[in-house]
């Protein structure tokens, strides 16, 4: 059974591939998501930079809110746990703390991370605490039947937004930057390979970690704004991507519609559960 | 080592993505499922592998016992 076997490999009784067997549960499949959903693609990128990293499954755990994006921790097979709305990486912080061992990964929506748990991830960020928040962004509330989100940008439609979306978009990776985050990027369903490094150097990263990859959502964001199909989505993923290096150089307005693919920063700031830590010898040692 | 392409046409939901995005043509979709296009090469690039979001497709290495 695929749902036990948490540290050897068990021989395949489904026809997948090796990663598939390994990360996922497949007798829960074929998904719940929609056809040409990004978010099975984005869980294939967690799962392979968890693969690369050759961490223990015994040591990965998995947190993630509610939405469509958030049913990932149904499906991926380690340690996890699917929290409320906007409250995942309130779980993972506590779960971080008391278990600092654990390699903690939420995956999280756009609404999710930045609107109804927003709160939660900025004070993550000024904390720094080690955990690695992967972003699927597909700018709207897919479960809900497509309101706009605070991703979505201004000017599109959503259920909320008929006559076109009046507020301004946050792009939640600056966001996260402003807040103390110390290492952030941006990855995309098309540009698989390079967002599956980002989330590897990611997970890597001591202190907080933020993926904000760029999503698919065919079924609303894609119907309600005149997207096409998630083919057509994805080829404008492809046909619209600016290297993080050469997007620093354009301007708000030149980076308009773009996707934006890489590394935005990366820097040492002390990590809140080792601090944490530190205090908790300092009694130790005093009680002796 | 052998390589082969393998497609799980019971999740396979016809998407199209890893059709669109291979490189050598050589996969279609006929009616919701996606399969090999004949009179095509497969180059066992494992592009459709990457981006197919329900796992219904990818390449398959097996030693040479014939165990994976
Ligand atoms: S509604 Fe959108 S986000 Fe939700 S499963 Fe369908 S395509 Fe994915
Ligand atoms: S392995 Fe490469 S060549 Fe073969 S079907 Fe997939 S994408 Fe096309
Ligand atoms: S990408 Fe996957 S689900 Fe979509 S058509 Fe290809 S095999 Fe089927």
């Amino acid at each position: 059974m695929a749902g036990v076997n948490m540290t050897g490999v068990s021989p395949k009784t489904a026809q997948v591939s090796d990663l598939i067997w390994k990360y996922m549960r497949p007798e829960n499949m074929p998904h719940i998501w929609c056809p040409g959903c990004g978010h099975g693609i984005i869980m294939r990128e967690v799962a392979q930079a968890v693969e690369n990293l050759g961490i223990d499954r015994d040591k990965l755990m998995i947190v993630s809110g509610i939405g469509c994006s958030s049913r990932a921790a149904g499906y991926m097979d380690a340690n996890t746990l699917h929290t409320t709305h906007g409250r995942a990486i309130a779980f993972a912080t506590g779960i971080k703390i008391a278990n600092p061992e654990l390699e903690v990964i939420v995956l999280t929506g756009d609404g999710d991370a930045s609107a109804i748990g927003g709160n939660h991830l900025i004070h993550a960020c000024r904390r720094n605490i080690g955990l690695t928040v992967v972003v699927m962004n597909n700018s709207i509330y897919g479960m809900t039947g497509g309101q706009y989100s605070p991703t979505t940008p201004t000017g599109e439609f959503g259920t909320t937004a008929p006559y076109g979306n009046i507020d301004r978009d946050f792009d939640v990776a600056q966001l996260a930057i402003g807040a103390g985050a110390t290492y952030a990027a941006k990855g995309s369903v098309y540009h698989v390979p390079q967002t599956v490094k980002l989330i590897e150097n990611g997970i890597k990263h001591k202190g907080f970690s933020i993926i904000d990859v760029a999503d698919v959502c065919p079924t609303y964001y894609g119907r309600k704004n005149k997207k096409g199909s998630a083919v057509n989505m994805m080829q404008y993923q492809k046909d619209n991507m600016v290297p993080a290096d050469k997007a620093k150089t354009m301007t708000e307005e030149e980076l308009k519609g773009k996707i934006v693919v890489g590394l935005l920063k990366e820097t040492e700031y002390p990590e809140y559960t080792e601090e944490y830590q530190k205090i908790i010898d300092r009694f130790v040692k005093g009680a002796k | 080592m052998m390589k082969k392409l393998v497609i799980n046409s019971a999740w396979c939901k016809g998407c199209g993505i890893c059709a669109a995005f291979c490189p050598k043509g050589a996969l279609e979709v006929v009616k919701e499922k996606v399969r090999r296009k004949e009179g095509t090469d497969c180059i066992l690039c494992g592009q459709c592998e990457l981006r197919c979001p329900d796992y219904a497709i990818y390449v398959d290495e097996t030693k040479e016992d014939g165990n994976a």
